[in-house]
């Protein structure tokens, strides 16, 4: 092996330990800090507040906002979302995937770094957890030492505490589901049905092994948000970033150092508050969750030490590098996310005031296509199945276009009932005498208008007649 | 396992292939974790469920659990779903059970199932027949009776109509005249001297004098009606030359060209409400009175 060859290889290695990677086996004790940034995240944080109160908000006769599974409807308010608009989903599910990328475009991990409930939740946590064992220092020299009445007490504190905060959690997730104060009566009463038991069970399970435990290893190893929103950051996004041209050389602090020195002292606060354990110095990496603690510490820093703040800060690389950004509105990113974004809500607005009265379906019959009857006319057999989403009865006159001539036997002449309970499905006849018949299989169109006259409620459904070979 | 990442510090196996060193990492520690979760749920999957084959036999586990007793008790918890509907179709008549939606729903879609095993195969999933030799159900014309309780006796006795083979009484010319007047007559077409013929052959003992079936039914022979638009046996020359020289289900050794119609009875293999659902269903085919 040549010694080139083995200078590379050395290299590798140099490289491997830069790659620092934690797999769970190091706790990350995060200090804690004051500053402008954990402000923000406090703020953002408590926004999930409203995830605990909702439930208990009730409208007219039912709960405010319930997904009534059994039923298969989802009531918002006063509204009712019936599984045939649930096309709204997918404009809802494009329009959070859109903020999301947007969001990153513009300033990357908004969403890890501030509301996202996996570091929300371990943000309470690890609070609860300083102020129960005290700060990282205090808590790395409890977990090293040996078992003790007061190391107990503290750790049965903290766990019990863990698990009140989990068990609010999967409650709340499943009171969305069912009556919420109902919940409340059969989980204390033990009285609840299995499916509360294994909703409520599994959210308790994720919320204490998730947040108490696993903390950043979700991110890095758990999440798929966090991997696709890395890669929708580009030199125009603003990111936590070190300002490596005015911080290195860096190296320790010393009244007679000489003017060599960057303005970093490496005093290692921006990985001591990092609640990922990152150095945000390498520069961006998949671990940063953009919370800005790291920007706090070094601010509090550079204050001390009499130099400008902003070592660390959110900025994108083209202000690094000297350039000037473009006006936010004018990157290719954001106007094709912003057209996504408002397509999508003009969507979803649309869906929800024009969520229509009456769904409605027609079925040919396929088995037999046709039959013909004894006084050689042809007959084809519809079944129609009906939901009436209106508190009211509903009652349509039937006609058929697109046939001439045609004969229709229903159960009740021509007038169909619409319960507001629930239609049981019923079968339509249409005859037609086969001269009548230009084809083979004519599009007919079955229109239902509506007899009460304050709404005028037309529906139309396009159907076929089928006939024999002509 | 924080070691990983200073690889030259951790031990090695002694291999080393190209300066590439053979570490002695322990796996992951989710590794490890997935691999005690697996065979600790084996152990318990082994105690409690049937797993280990014997040479005749297997183990049964604690539970006692054997698929077929979880089909049973799913059966069991079906139909006690169905049972208080099943209680009323036995209560209610046909009228009762047509003028009900609920009730007439329910039949429909519970015979189902039913028609698809014991009628489906001669009669066609939507009741549709086969030309020439089962009867189409879903449309209005009856050989025997096409309202409820009419259906609720086909099918439970059964039916066996009959018609004599004219070969032999009736010579080459009048067989020949006669289907043309048949033929004439589904199409609306029938001539007086065809009717007179029809008669004096002696088919209007059966048939009718008008051609139209008719009263005749009372005789159980499921006498056709002539002038509708409907064929039992085909519309074509052939074949209503073969049906007036042959008949239906005479004894086919003396006649072997014989028509065979014969829908079995199924009182003694289906329910009474089964028959009752089956009943509605084939009414709501479209052609029931």
């Amino acid at each position: 092996m040549s010694e080139q060859e083995q200078k590379e290889i050395e290299a590798l290695y140099t490289d491997a330990h830069h790659w620092h990677i934690n797999a769970g086996a190091e706790t990350i004790h995060a200090k804690r800090l004051s500053g402008r940034f954990r402000t923000y995240k406090w703020y953002a944080a408590s926004l999930w507040i409203s995830f605990f109160i909702l439930p208990y908000f009730r409208s007219e006769d039912h709960q405010a906002i319930l997904f009534d599974i059994p039923n298969r409807q989802f009531h918002l308010g006063s509204l009712t979302i019936w599984p045939q608009d649930i096309w709204m989903l997918s404009l809802l599910l494009i329009l959070l995937a859109i903020t999301l990328f947007a969001v990153t475009a513009i300033a990357g991990r908004v969403w890890c770094g501030y509301f996202c409930l996996q570091t929300v939740w371990t943000d309470a946590f690890t609070w609860l957890e300083d102020k129960i064992e005290g700060n990282p220092i205090q808590r790395r020299k409890l977990d090293a030492a040996p078992w003790s009445l007061q190391k107990l007490g503290k750790k049965v504190i903290k766990h019990l505490l863990w698990l009140l905060i989990s068990i609010a959690t999967g409650v709340t997730f499943t009171a969305y589901f069912t009556d919420a104060y109902q919940l409340w009566i059969d989980v204390v009463t033990l009285q609840a049905p299995l499916i509360a038991w294994v909703t409520i069970g599994f959210f308790v399970f994720f919320t204490y092994v998730f947040a108490g435990f696993m903390r950043e290893q979700v991110c890095f190893w758990l999440c798929p948000y966090a991997r696709i929103q890395s890669v929708m950051v580009d030199k125009d996004t603003e990111l936590p970033t070190y300002d490596l041209a005015r911080g290195e050389p860096r190296g320790k602090m010393r009244h007679n150092a000489g003017a060599q020195k960057g303005d970093c002292i490496d005093c290692r606060l921006c990985v001591g508050v990092c609640p990922t354990g990152v150095d945000i110095r390498e520069g961006m990496q998949e671990g940063c969750i953009t919370c800005g603690m790291c920007i706090d510490a070094c601010d509090s820093i550079m204050d001390k030490v009499k130099r400008p703040r902003g070592l660390i800060r959110y900025a994108s690389r083209k202000e690094l590098s000297g350039e000037s950004l473009p006006p936010v509105l004018k990157r290719p990113r954001v106007i094709t996310y912003s057209v996504v974004l408002l397509l999508s809500i003009a969507g979803i607005i649309y869906g929800l005031t024009h969520i229509p009265p009456v769904e409605l379906s027609v079925v040919h019959e396929r088995q037999p296509l046709f039959t013909q009857m004894s006084d050689g006319s042809i007959q084809n057999r519809y079944t129609i199945k009906a939901v009436n989403k209106t508190p009211q009865r509903l009652t349509f006159r039937l006609h058929i276009t697109g046939l001439d001539g045609v004969n229709i036997k229903m159960p009740d002449g021509d007038i169909i009932t619409l319960q507001p309970e629930g239609t049981i499905p019923f079968h339509v006849f249409l005859r037609m005498k086969p001269a009548l018949l230009k084809k083979k299989k004519t599009k007919i169109r079955f229109i239902l208008e509506s007899m009460n006259a304050t709404d005028k409620l037309k529906i139309k459904k396009r159907s076929v007649f089928i006939g024999p070979a002509t | 396992m924080a070691k990983q990442n200073k690889p030259k510090q951790v031990p090695d196996t002694g291999y080393e292939w190209d300066g590439i060193r053979e570490l002695t990492n322990p796996p992951p520690r989710w590794w490890m974790i997935t691999f005690h979760a697996s065979w600790i749920f084996c152990i318990i999957y082994f105690i409690l469920y049937p797993s280990i084959p014997l040479v005749t036999d297997h183990t049964k586990g604690i539970l006692g659990w054997t698929m077929i007793k979880e089909f049973k008790e799913d059966v069991a918890a079906n139909d006690a779903i169905k049972a208080p509907y099943l209680k009323k179709v036995a209560e209610m008549d046909g009228q009762a059970l047509m003028a009900d939606p609920g009730m007439r729903n329910f039949a429909d879609s519970s015979a189902k199932a039913i028609f698809g095993d014991f009628c489906a195969g001669c009669h066609g999933t939507g009741g549709q027949g086969a030309p020439g030799l089962f009867p189409n159900l879903s449309d209005d014309a009856w050989l025997f009776a096409g309202d409820f309780d009419g259906i609720v006796e086909s099918i439970t006795d059964g039916r066996e109509g009959s018609m004599p083979a004219h070969i032999e009484d009736i010579d080459e010319a009048g067989i020949n005249k006669l289907t043309d007047f048949v033929i004439a007559a589904a199409q609306g077409k029938a001539t007086p001297e065809g009717l007179a013929h029809f008669n004096a052959s002696g088919c209007a003992d059966c048939h009718g004098e008008d051609a139209a079936g008719g009263a005749i039914n009372d005789l159980g022979s499921g006498a056709t009606n002539l002038t509708d638009a409907i064929w039992r046996f085909g519309s074509s020359r052939d074949d209503v030359l073969r049906t007036i020289r042959y008949g239906v289900n005479e004894d086919p050794e003396d006649v072997p060209n014989t028509r065979i119609a014969i829908m079995p009875a199924f009182g003694d293999k289906l329910s009474p409400e089964a028959i009752k659902m089956l009943a509605v269903k084939v009414h709501q085919f479209g052609g029931g009175k």
